[in-house]
């Protein structure tokens, strides 16, 4: 995130709330604004799969928060103005029906990007180098119209056909991976006229705050890939903000890293809690980082969270497996499970060929 | 033994689904699917000389195209901006859940690719080919 888009605050208030947010928050700003400069233009850009009118993926590094608290998942986002007239737009898959979408706060994936990535470290790095659905919701958020869907993957499409996108080839096997386990979709399109007329700049992110009461927290991860091809990297920062420490699946490893696990500080805790819409922060809580790195290929799954302490993420919410209970992504197995049965059959067929032809004395 | 001749006929029908085609491999009927943005079969071979009638069906929720010829026809849509396929046989647009059928006849044998040149979806793996054999 570049330094200019904190100016993003003063176009959000009026002057005088503008300057009553200015004083009472300039630590924070400052740190935050040091911390985007030395961290370079992309850090705290965020969007999932998009879908451009011409078919068109075009993503950066994305950033995004997961916080899990009295049974309320809080996904936070930001959604990156390209430049250009026309529409483009997003596609996010969630866990659940959300109960309120609104405007984002100003500086929490900012200030959750400074909290891993202390400045004195980043500062020595420095001088090396300088980020048929049915419409449940519409809210308009800046130069954002987003829009809260409720069905299929073939639904979905459609209603992207139907406001002019063109999906991407992937989309339609993606949209089913998504709509088997939940049918809800939110769809952020960019009005780049509006975004022009508003006087964005390329590069101001648009931060969206989605609050989404469920039992079942997870994170959207294999859409991050949507649009790219195979060998094409997917590269995001996702933040989770739980009450303990949760436990994850897949695991972190190859292509999923655990860069910072620890509680989170009660500096931090205070510091987001002072940002826009965020009192919801509680006292306490446990800080993750992860660090998708992986290319498209590979990303086919999304992340469980159990923070319940039993340490019993499901396999359904990561998308390892089907609400079928088939494996989703091994492909092997699952043609071995069609032949057992197709062989099971043709034994049975078998066996009663055979018992029909034992003289009848023989049989019981 | 009515019983026994059901069961035979069942499993002579069942053979026959599984290798099913003409003797020498040709067919002047075929389907192409269309699932998950992918071809099959990938390969479909067609006699020459004869009409033959592909019809292609889309499962997906999105358009996609079904184009085949020599290499410097798909050049020419590599780079083509014709929004709709529908007057040449060879060059068909098939919406979204639907289906079109196409006849067409090949004069030599030959080997084509068939692709769907729309944004993406050939690097995606919609290519298959398309064997013309002397009959």
């Amino acid at each position: 995130m570049r330094a200019g888009s904190v100016l993003v605050v003063s176009e959000c208030f009026d002057k005088e709330a503008a300057m009553r947010l200015l004083i009472t928050t300039i630590p924070i700003l400052a740190a935050v604004a040091a911390a985007s400069l030395i961290q370079g233009p992309s850090s705290a850009s965020a969007c999932a799969g998009l879908i451009g009118s011409n078919g068109a993926v075009n993503l950066g590094r994305t950033t995004t928060l997961a916080a899990y608290h009295e049974g309320v998942e809080h996904y936070i986002t930001a959604f990156e103005f390209q430049g250009g007239g026309g529409e483009f737009g997003t596609l996010i898959p969630l866990p659940d029906v959300p109960s309120k979408v609104e405007r984002g706060g100003d500086w929490t994936l900012q200030r959750l990007a400074l909290e891993t990535q202390p400045l004195v470290a980043k500062a020595e790095s420095r001088s090396v180098r300088a980020l048929g659905a049915v419409v449940l919701q519409e809210v308009r958020i800046d130069a954002l119209d987003i829009t809260v869907l409720k069905g299929g993957g073939p639904d979905v499409a459609a209603w992207a056909t139907e406001h002019g996108f063109r999906l991407s080839p992937d989309a339609p096997e993606v949209l089913d991976f998504y709509a088997e386990r939940s049918p809800i979709f939110l769809a952020a399109v960019f009005d780049g006229d509006a975004a022009l007329a508003r006087g964005q700049q390329i590069g101001d992110g648009t931060p969206v705050h989605i609050t989404i009461p469920t039992s079942n927290p997870w994170v959207p991860l294999r859409i991050l890939a949507l649009g790219k091809q195979p060998a094409d990297r997917v590269n995001a920062d996702v933040y989770l903000l739980t009450d303990r420490e949760p436990a994850l699946l897949p695991a972190p490893g190859p292509g999923l890293t655990l860069v910072h696990n620890e509680a989170a500080t009660t500096t931090l805790l205070d510091d987001l809690r002072a940002d826009a819409g965020m009192s919801w922060i509680p006292q306490s809580a446990w800080l993750t980082k992860l660090q998708v790195d992986s290319a498209a290929a590979d990303l086919r799954f999304d992340l469980a969270v159990d923070t319940s302490g039993e340490s019993n993420p499901s396999p359904l919410a990561a998308g390892l497996v089907l609400p079928n209970l088939a494996p989703a992504d091994n492909d092997g197995l699952a043609s071995t499970f069609v032949w057992a049965a197709v062989a099971a059959s043709i034994g049975m067929l078998i066996a009663l060929f055979v018992l029909r032809l034992q003289p009848r004395g023989v049989r019981r | 033994m009515t019983w026994r001749l059901s069961m035979l006929l069942a499993m002579a029908a069942i053979a026959t689904l599984v290798v099913s085609g003409c003797d020498d491999g040709t067919s002047t009927r075929v389907t192409v699917t269309i699932h998950y943005s992918q071809f099959t079969p990938e390969v479909i071979t067609v006699p020459a000389g004869v009409p033959v009638t592909i019809t292609l069906r889309n499962d997906d929720p999105i358009e996609h195209e079904w184009i085949v010829g020599p290499p410097e026809v798909h050049e020419r849509h590599r780079t083509g901006t014709e929004p709709v396929h529908a007057e040449v046989p060879t060059e068909v647009t098939v919406p979204a859940f639907s289906t079109r059928v196409t006849t067409l006849t090949f004069e030599q044998a030959a080997e084509y690719a068939y692709i769907c040149h729309l944004p993406g979806h050939e690097a995606y793996g919609m290519v298959g080919t398309l064997r013309i054999l002397e009959r």
